[in-house]
């Protein structure tokens, strides 16, 4: 355990070499921002000499004229100064800023590129984090830590050759502090480092444990858990401020160490320093710089320890988005489909052929891991216009049938062909142009509702917006709302309602006159009312496509021209609604049941519209 | 600001003596350029040494002892210094320990009222980064700015002393420097929330692309997609190179000001020696009282505005624990259940007036079972959210013989069992959320609790079993799962007189439903349960049925009279008929 500690506390060279070869487009700015940054540590060292000089000519031997040399030098310096530092940060920034915006970019449009496989094993929580704190750790690390580094070391060398040349002997006394500091600094950034990760850790604990207790106080209430809660929660925060402590502690330690051992050296310099001047070895002047040297010496010590520790608090990171920009696509198109049918990009619509909408599922096998199968020599002719529907209990694999028939996977054995072609051979956008496609829970993004539903048809027209709306049924609801077309829907689709979303998504799928249409019928119940027009969405939807629909509601399973029985990724009854109801087998059951559970819902939900109607009715005599 | 002190209670000692600690230090920090200058104008030179005469004439013209001297004096400082870093740290980190667990108790016993009130993700904010904010502002600020004031009152007295033309020119410029940061800093907040938001809608873009990523793939929208992000990636970037720009005028005028303060001291000192008003030894000491002056100066304009920003957090961190929270009244009992419950003449309005329930009326003997059939919002789970205290009522509840509101809240909790229609599970292991109410329930206890709720193979089916992680960030169960984990942890407790099913079988078959309701009967014969349902088949099996309406009773009875009764019960019992 705590040699795995000690591991990930070393600097990874493979990472960052990595991570620099990703960043080569940058590393005319970087050299750049080098010249800066020895410019600056070039000054930094000239103020001290010219606090020398001016003793050395002027002051010591009481000379006041051309001492006015000394105020033009200051004010030079002080000018340079000015604008490199303000260069430099904005040339720092700018370079953040870059590093920051290719590696969202890059990951954002792999994200784009890599199957659902790997949504399913990646948590969408996890994806965010890569491109937002991870990215943004490594690009701070790197463009400020360039900074630093260049100048720390740049400052040392310079320091160290100054006063070598001045005087060698003096200039080994005041460096000799120097390797203590270094050690010092880094043995403490790096149980800092430790001590912090800790702190984070603790924090994120407590930060659950606020959830827990706000977003689930009813249940906290009904199961009289208050008191262990606090028990619970009471361990955390007493964990957290021990550890806090022990990493301030550390904290507070630090600076005045690191300070005492520079002031020794500042002593010694001073010592040996004033031996020399009243020896006559070394001036006034001489014995001032060589003390400020000393001092100066401080700060680039602890920035380069801060700056190592900083490397290997970001390396992680930089593994993490590494490895996500770097990611194997599952589907990829050939050459010969990217060269007919093009890219994301640069779609080649005029070669793309018109989509009838037969489908052909040939021997089709499907897994993620060897050997589970999910689907097994799989068989199904569909004809353009037929209606499928799937039903099964979650997890038998009807949602793989469509997401292959989608080409979100592709199949594992076997083959998918549409008119008679398998599928691969065209490219996703192809497919992807010709399908209409609603989720069970439907997912809009934030905009308008006119924008959501342009989403199906990227130049539609406002009439036909409306047009898609009226043919789902949709219209009228929009049109009672304030702004209409224009009103937003906040973020996920937050301000409407479910079943409002679901009519949307409705006619988003449909505006672009998509050849096959994919369904994923909602379970959860919604009011009567916006049911029924859904319901009558979905008949006008179905008109003469080819559909697959996961289904839930028995209207729509009966009027399916062809259903399928789903059990473990086989299809165990295969017919239309007569033909397997006289089967007397596992459709007949599942359609009784379901038929019961709806009819009570139905009822009750009835029931309560008739009383709003009756309370309407009240109002309105009122 | 008197609020700030408010939470300092407990702690003034110890922030008392990391003060006083700062103050040393900053005085063993401060005394270093004055030996330096004693060493070089009175023991190498010739000067007087004035003020520090009494050093002369306890070691004479020797350096060696100003070199002791001085590595004492940087490790007393040194200890001081740590002696602060470490109190401060230490009493930061107890007021913050005892802010969160306010919050957290506070939390705890709010009224369930007020908790529907509240938005979870403000309270979340409010418990963990204002308390950060609270937390920083005592443990670093604090002694920060108390060391900045130490630092420029003390290195402003000495120069004082050593040449009080000098001192004037040393500190001409410092009033301009020290309003120029903080105009700075409180003026570039904006910029700073500005760039803030613009990552908060780059998030918000990228979480809907991600969760939405189906609708993206099955409408072929990628490249469109693509330039969504494009456009907030790009705005982000350009709104923050606007604030790293604005930072670097901030940083290179200030740098200016600053070099322009040395420079002054720098020639104006420069030119006093020459004309003989000054030592040499006192312009290097004020080079360095200088250069000490000038970083805190730049500093303290940083930390001022950041004062404000405590401020809120408190006001903040205060509105929850001002809120009104269960308590028991003295006079309240905790008696003997049998489980007997009697509703006479029970109204609840909400406090926005609503009237949820009207004059309900019912009464169940001990061991019997009450169904109640309602639509949604017909004030079913109003009526046995009632039943639970987590609301007062008006008109009579009793329990046995006594009046639900003179029994203390959590006693009657503990004896009823309440399940919800869409429970929450802890973010901890299926085995740790079956023994939630209580640590010392056994495997045997748990396995038994989640056989009788018919989840025990389901659980054995997991990868990791009963050490699955479930809630927030963990597996995520459906919600016919989560129902029977929530059974579980409920009926573990063997002294339950009352349990209440919410609708919590809701999203089980038919099959299970009765599967579990059967163990149940068997495990606990004598218990009260009310069984809020939409299930005839469950409903026809209890003693006594009830129908709510928009907070009325429209019909009650036994399974026998409703199905004689035309009505809604009829009606989904004709359904139910037709089938089988």
């Amino acid at each position: 355990m705590e040699n795995s500690k000690e591991m990930k506390l070393k600097y990874d060279k493979t990472v960052w070499k990595e991570m620099f070869i990703y960043f080569r487009t940058f590393k005319k700015d970087f050299m750049i921002l080098c010249c800066f940054m020895i410019s600056l540590a070039v000054i930094d060292l000239s103020f001290p000499l010219l606090t020398q000089y001016a003793i050395d000519t002027y002051v010591e031997p009481q000379k006041l004229e051309g001492l006015w040399l000394v105020a033009v030098g200051y004010g030079i310096l002080t000018i340079a100064m000015t604008l490199i530092v303000f260069t430099f940060i904005k040339f720092a920034g700018k370079i953040e800023m870059g590093l920051l915006y290719k590696m969202r970019k890059d990951s954002f449009e792999k994200l784009q590129k890599l199957s659902f496989s790997y949504y399913d094993k990646n948590a969408i929580g996890w994806m965010i984090a890569r491109t937002t704190s991870d990215a943004s750790k490594i690009s701070g690390t790197v463009a400020w830590g360039v900074v630093d580094l260049v100048w720390g070391i740049a400052m040392m060398f310079g320091i160290s050759i100054v006063m070598l040349i001045q005087n060698w002997r003096l200039a080994l006394v005041t460096l000799i502090t120097v390797p203590l500091l270094a050690i010092i600094s880094v043995f403490f950034e790096k149980k800092m480092l430790v001590s912090y990760r800790n702190v984070r850790k603790i924090n994120s604990k407590i930060t659950g444990l606020f959830n827990d207790g706000i977003v689930g106080a009813r249940t906290t209430k009904t199961l009289v858990r208050e008191e262990l809660n606090r028990e619970e929660f009471g361990a955390e925060t007493y964990d957290m401020k021990r550890t806090s402590v022990r990493a301030g502690t550390l904290s507070a330690g630090y600076l005045p160490m690191a300070l005492f051992v520079s002031a020794i050296g500042m002593v010694l310099t001073l010592y040996f320093g004033s031996v020399y001047l009243a020896g006559g070895l070394i001036t006034y002047g001489k014995l001032v710089l060589f003390i400020t040297y000393a001092r100066m010496f401080f700060d680039p010590v602890l920035e380069l320890a801060r700056i190592y520790t900083e490397m290997i608090s970001a390396q992680a990171a930089a593994e993490r988005v590494m490895s996500l920009i770097n990611e194997n696509e599952d589907i990829k198109e050939n050459s010969e489909v990217l060269a007919l049918y093009g890219n994301h990009y640069e779609q080649k619509i005029e070669n793309w052929e018109p989509l009838i909408g037969n489908v052909e599922f040939e021997h089709v096998d499907f897994y993620y891991n060897e050997g589970e199968y999910i689907l097994q020599d799989f068989n199904l002719k569909v004809k353009k216009g037929q209606t499928i529907a799937l039903v099964g209990e979650t997890g038998s694999g009807k949602s793989t049938i469509v997401n292959l028939a989608c080409r979100f996977y592709e199949p594992t054995g076997g083959r998918i062909l549409i008119d008679g072609k398998d599928y691969k051979e065209r490219s996703q956008n192809w497919l992807h142009a010709n399908i209409g496609y609603v989720l069970q829970s439907p997912h809009l993004f934030s905009g308008s509702i006119k924008e959501n539903i342009r989403y199906g048809k990227l130049d539609a027209s406002d009439e036909e917006i409306i047009e898609a709306a009226k043919i789902v049924n949709a219209h009228e609801f929009i049109s009672k709302l304030e702004k209409g077309y224009d009103t937003e829907v906040g973020e996920g689709g937050g301000m409407l309602s479910t079943g409002e979303k679901q009519l949307i998504s409705f006619a988003r799928a449909i505006i672009s006159k998509p050849k096959i249409f994919f369904l994923d019928e909602a379970t959860s119940s919604i009011d009567t009312e916006t049911e029924a027009k859904i319901q009558y969405a979905i008949d006008n939807v179905l008109e003469d496509r080819t559909s697959f629909i996961i289904a839930h509601r028995l209207s729509t399973i009966r009027s399916a021209d062809v259903i399928l029985v789903i059990e473990k990724g086989k299809v165990i009854e295969q017919g239309n609604h007569h033909e397997l109801m006289e089967n007397h087998g596992h459709y007949y059951e599942l359609y009784t049941n379901q038929f019961i559970e709806e009819g009570e819902r139905d009822l009750l939900n009835q029931h309560e519209r008739k009383n709003e109607e009756k309370e309407d009715g009240k109002k309105k005599s009122a | 600001m008197k609020n700030i002190f408010k939470y300092l209670k407990g702690y003034r000692g110890v922030f008392g003596i990391a003060i006083l600690s700062i103050i040393i230090a900053t005085v063993m920090q401060l005394a270093t350029p004055i030996l330096i200058k004693y060493a070089v104008d009175s023991i190498i030179g010739e000067v007087p040494a004035g003020n520090l005469q009494f050093l002369m004439d306890a070691f004479g013209k020797n350096l060696m002892a100003v070199v002791w001297l001085m590595i004492g004096i940087n490790f007393i400082g040194g200890i001081f210094l740590f002696l602060k870093g470490y109190l401060s740290s230490y009493a930061a980190e107890n007021i913050a320990q005892n802010i969160r667990d306010s919050l957290y108790r506070q939390i705890q016993y709010m009224t369930y009222e007020q908790h529907t009130k509240k938005e979870t993700g403000d309270m979340i904010q409010r418990c963990t980064s204002d308390v950060e904010t609270i937390r920083r502002f005592l443990g670093v600020q604090i002694v920060d700015l108390g060391r900045i004031v130490i630092m420029i009152t003390l290195s402003v007295a000495i120069m004082m002393s050593l040449n009080v033309r000098l001192t004037i020119y040393a500190i001409a410029l410092i009033p301009i420097l020290f309003a120029f940061s903080y105009i700075f800093f409180t003026k570039i907040q904006k910029t700073f929330k500005k760039s803030d938001e613009a990552e908060g809608t780059l998030t918000t873009v990228l979480q809907e692309n991600l969760s939405g990523v189906r609708v993206v793939r099955a409408f072929g929208r990628e490249k469109f997609e693509i330039d969504k992000f494009e456009e907030v990636n790009s705005n982000y970037r350009n709104i923050t190179y606007k604030l790293v720009e604005t930072l670097a005028m901030f940083w290179s005028s200030s740098d200016l000001l600053t070099l322009l303060q040395s420079g002054i001291v720098l020639v104006v000192g420069a030119s006093m020696v020459i004309t003989g008003n000054l030592t040499i030894g006192t312009l290097i000491a004020f080079i360095t009282y200088e250069s000490m002056l000038l970083w805190p100066v730049k500093q303290s304009g940083r930390l001022l505005s950041e004062l404000g920003k405590t401020t809120v957090a408190i006001t903040r961190i205060e509105e929850i624990l001002n809120e009104t929270i269960e308590k028991d009244l003295p006079t309240e009992i905790e008696p003997e259940i049998e489980g007997s419950i009697t509703f006479d003449h029970v109204n609840f309005a909400y406090p926005d007036g609503k009237l949820a329930l009207e004059d309900i009326s019912f009464k169940l003997e001990k061991g019997k079972t009450l169904g109640i059939l309602g639509s949604t919002g017909s004030g079913k789970s109003t009526l046995v959210h009632l039943i639970q205290r987590l609301y007062e009522y008006e008109g009579s509840i009793k329990i046995d013989d006594h009046e639900l509101s003179t029994i203390k809240k959590q006693w009657i909790r503990r004896k009823i069992g309440l399940i919800l229609q869409e429970p929450y599970l802890y973010a901890k292991t299926v085995k740790e959320n079956i023994g939630i109410t209580d640590k010392r329930y056994e495997e045997t206890q748990i396995f038994e609790a989640a056989k009788t709720a018919s989840i025990h193979d389901n659980i054995l089916e997991f990868k990791e079993g009963y050490e699955t992680i479930v809630g927030e960030k963990g597996v995520s169960l459906s919600g016919g799962q989560k129902q029977r984990v929530a059974i579980s942890r409920t009926i573990i407790d063997p002294d339950k007189r009352i349990l209440i099913f919410d609708d919590s079988l809701s999203a089980v078959d038919t099959e299970t439903d009765m599967k579990i309701r059967r163990a149940l009967k068997k495990r606990s014969k004598d218990v009260t349960t009310l069984i809020i349902s939409h299930r005839i088949t469950t409903l026809s099996e209890a003693d006594y049925i009830i129908v709510l309406d928009e907070g009325k009773m429209i019909q009650s009875g036994t399974h026998k009279d409703l199905i004689d009764e035309d009505g809604l019960y009829k009606r989904i019992w004709d359904l139910q008929k037709m089938v089988v």
